[in-house]
């Protein structure tokens, strides 16, 4: 084996109940080396780099980190072994200052004075600069990202792990990411980078390990390979042919002009700019990883978010500022991600969970009483049509099946006949049976003239399903292009960031 | 008509047992745990030390014997709520109520039986009181100067961060409960063996609930902490020199004065909290919040 290898592991395995998160995985990084692991979201590249920093264990397998056997227990284990992590979620104190988070990431931190003069010479030397007093909530994304750097600086770590580390800094932050990393490698620490992003691997890395589905597909050197060879790489898989017949893309039915929401919370994303319009008879696929806006958009869409006057019109009206039900008497229906607290609440029966967005459409509300009769009816006609497996419309949510739950979701906004539906990861964490007869409902909703909007993590679906394809992207959304002359290899451009580059091989 | 020489005793004797359940609280609290079950320890540790303080003729063994056991039922909640994953808020509630009804069966005994004396410490005040003051500035040494003070705020900050650099939050935070339930304890013990010196049923009165308050109000500071109980300590002095001095007030009115101000302070400065900058720095971040780690 060669002496500078730093880290290498054979064979790693890890399930979780109902996931193979690793199989089989083996890769080696050696010494002043930027080594990518690429892959999809959920292709396992996070539980991987958990086991290396000891917070999962692997079922199978063997890790070594300086030719002797890495087991670490727990994260101090692994910190005393030389391995330092920066995190995808800053795994930062808002409260605390820059010094105290910094001591609470090191095992025997110095006394507080000298740790602060250890700080700024660390800073100072890599061009970060911090002031150890400043408590975190006070800092800006990049400035927080400095502080986790820092933090596995002053360890003089011989791994140096970084996952997604650009996912939340502006691109000069991240231009001065990549300086201070090639710096530590040329020092002779070996860089394990986490990322999607194909452009950014492409032009800093030295080797990349490409993941699907919780294995290696390949590994191989990023920069002799182009964007779209990495991304089909990353994506895998052909094409399915399939049948889109029968359906004729009519007059626009929504349509959402220049709609631009600033982030509702800390971890949100802000909607930029956001133009779009979906024709009758038309599915439109907006695809991306998820946080990159699109429960913003979902929620501007369904009425839970107001946006300024005339940024969302049905058929001509305006219905920006009007409320979740108003839009649903109007024809524009919603069906959010998360199933159990959102599409759904869990502890009521299926019947009340019908009531609750079809109350109006379908008239179970009468006189301010609720027309108990006609909900269980409702709630019945959507079990036998969309085939939901359950023993009768009285089963609480919580009790029923991923996919069934979601059969019933989506069935219960379809059989409402809506002019335009939106849905939010419609098969997410579906078996394929049910995935399969969601995706037909949604084909033959559009068949009878509706227009619908499909926004989804999962590419097979959106070229399987929409007509015309765009990208949301950190709150921006891409110009829509046909999905039929679009490939897999476009898409994968499109989703990993590489602005403007799909425009320019039309 | 106030004596400042009965008036300061009776201050530091009222405030005794808010300060150190709320100091205990407190230091629960910031490891981000919300245990409501302070009145339930409380009582459980007044009873335990009286009984202890009867048996042997020895208050300080009483005290022991009340921290000792306001840990143990601290524990039943520990259990609920780290192990078991139960909701905080409940799981307290439901320790008050054991607490209040375990004490109130085990107490029948103990009823008209008499205290043994305490010795007075220095300038005639109870050692106990000395004690508790001494807590403060230690407390707020601890949680700001030392290490182990640091990892307890951490974990209390950010649970998933503090596990995600490998500190053990459930140890910390079942040490934490137990300290709490240990200063609970010994809380309701200065009621029972310092301040009424006999054993009565309820005889906590919802001081619990005011340590409680008080943690909120102190914004969660060993100081803030001092400031509230004194507070606490000071309007029921005064109340009890008026009922003393035969004011022309009703008798109800004043004993519900000391809750009362407690209550209107802590809106106050809650309402003030609300328009500064500092809004919201001091509650701990995960305070309430259940962890639990997949591995």
């Amino acid at each position: 084996m060669n002496e500078q290898v730093v880290f290498q592991a054979e064979g790693i395995g890890k399930s979780y109940p109902g996931v193979r998160a690793n199989d089989d995985v083996s890769f080696a990084v050696t010494r002043g080396e930027i080594h990518a692991l690429l892959g999809e979201n959920g292709a396992g590249k996070s539980t991987l780099v958990k086991m290396i920093y000891g917070l999962v264990r692997p079922d199978q397998g063997h890790m070594t980190l300086l030719g002797e056997t890495h087991q670490p227990s727990d994260p101090r284990a692994a910190r005393a072994a030389g391995v330092a992590m920066v995190f995808q979620h800053f795994s930062l104190f808002d409260a605390l200052s820059v010094a105290e988070n910094i001591a609470l990431g090191m095992e025997n931190p110095p006394a507080r004075r000298e740790l602060s003069a250890r700080i700024a010479q660390v800073s100072n030397e890599y061009g970060l600069p911090l002031n150890p007093a400043r408590r975190i909530a006070t800092l800006s994304a990049g400035e927080r990202q400095r502080v986790e750097i820092i933090r596995c600086l002053l360890q003089n770590p011989r791994l140096l792990i970084m996952d997604e580390p650009t996912s939340v800094l502006t691109p000069q932050e991240a231009e001065l990411l990549f300086t201070t990393l090639r710096k530590l490698a040329d020092q002779g620490t070996a860089i394990l980078y986490i990322s999607h992003k194909l452009e950014e691997i492409r032009t800093h890395c030295d080797r990349a390990t490409i993941l699907r589905a919780g294995r290696v597909v390949d590994s191989c050197d990023p920069r002799a390979l182009s964007a779209r060879e990495l991304a089909a790489m990353m994506v895998g898989g052909e094409m399915r042919d399939i049948d889109r017949s029968g359906r004729i893309a009519g007059e626009v039915l929504l349509h959402a002009e220049n709609i631009s929401i600033s982030a509702a919370t800390a971890e949100g994303t802000a909607l930029k700019n956001i133009t779009f319009s979906v024709r009758s008879g038309e599915i439109l696929g907006i695809g991306g990883v998820a946080g990159n806006g699109q429960e913003e958009l979902l929620s501007v869409l369904s009425g839970e978010t107001r946006s300024p006057a005339g940024s969302v019109t049905l058929e001509g009206r305006d219905l920006s500022q009007a409320r979740p039900e108003a839009r649903r008497m109007a024809g524009l229906l919603a069906a959010p991600e998360d199933r159990l607290g959102h599409a759904a609440v869990p502890d009521f029966s299926l019947t009340d969970n019908a009531l609750l967005t079809a109350s109006g459409r379908k008239s179970l509300v009468r006189n301010g009483l609720i027309d108990r009769a006609a909900a269980r009816g409702y709630a019945e006609q959507v079990i036998r049509d969309f085939d939901v497996r359950t023993p009768g419309p009285g089963t609480a949510a919580r009790a029923l099946s991923g996919g069934n739950l979601q059969k019933f979701v989506i069935g219960r906004e379809v059989l409402q006949a809506p002019r335009v539906l939106v849905v939010n990861q419609p098969t997410w964490g579906v078996d394929a049976g049910a995935a399969a007869a969601v995706r037909q409902s949604l084909l033959d909703l559009a068949r009878a003239g509706a227009g619908v909007i499909v926004i989804s993590q999962d590419l097979d679906e959106l070229m399987e399903l929409s007509d015309r394809f765009c990208a949301l992207n950190e709150g921006r959304l891409s110009d829509p292009r046909p999905t039929e002359s679009l490939t897999l290899d476009e898409i994968g451009l499109m989703l990993g960031g590489a602005h403007g580059m799909a425009e320019a091989q039309i | 008509m106030i004596d400042l020489s009965t008036f300061l005793p009776i201050l530091m004797a009222a405030s005794t047992p808010i300060l150190f359940a709320a100091l205990g609280e407190m230091v629960t609290e910031r490891t981000g745990v919300l245990n409501l079950g302070v009145e339930g320890m409380m009582i459980v540790g007044a009873l335990a030390g009286f009984a202890m303080a009867v048996a042997t003729g020895s208050p300080v063994l009483g005290f022991v014997a009340a921290a000792v056991a306001g840990a143990a039922v601290s524990m039943v909640f520990a259990l609920l709520t780290q192990y078991l994953l139960a909701n905080q808020v409940a799981s307290g509630l439901a320790l008050t109520l054991f607490g209040l009804g375990l004490a109130a069966l085990f107490g029948k005994t103990y009823e008209g039986v008499k205290a043994p004396a305490m010795a007075s410490g220095p300038l005639g005040l109870n050692w106990v009181i000395w004690l508790g003051l001494l807590a403060v500035p230690v407390i707020w040494w601890f949680l700001n100067r030392t290490r182990p003070g640091l990892i307890l705020r951490g974990v209390g900050e950010n649970h998933d961060a503090a596990h995600g650099l490998g500190h053990p939050v459930r140890r910390v935070r079942i040490m934490a409960i137990a300290f709490g339930g240990a200063m609970a304890g010994i809380g309701g013990a200065f009621i029972s063996i310092a301040i009424v010196l006999q054993w009565t049923e309820g005889m906590t009165a919802g001081a619990g609930w005011i340590a409680l308050a008080i943690v909120v109000f102190s914004n969660w500071t060993a100081p803030g902490v001092l400031a509230g109980a004194w507070l606490f300590g000071g309007v029921t002095a005064l109340q009890l020199q008026l009922q003393a001095g035969g004011a022309n007030v009703p008798v109800q009115l004043l004993s519900m004065a000391p809750y009362l101000a407690t209550i209107l302070v802590l809106v106050v400065i809650s309402a003030l909290q609300k328009y500064s900058r500092r809004a919201g720095l001091g509650a701990p971040g995960s305070l309430g919040q259940n962890f639990h780690a997949l591995r």
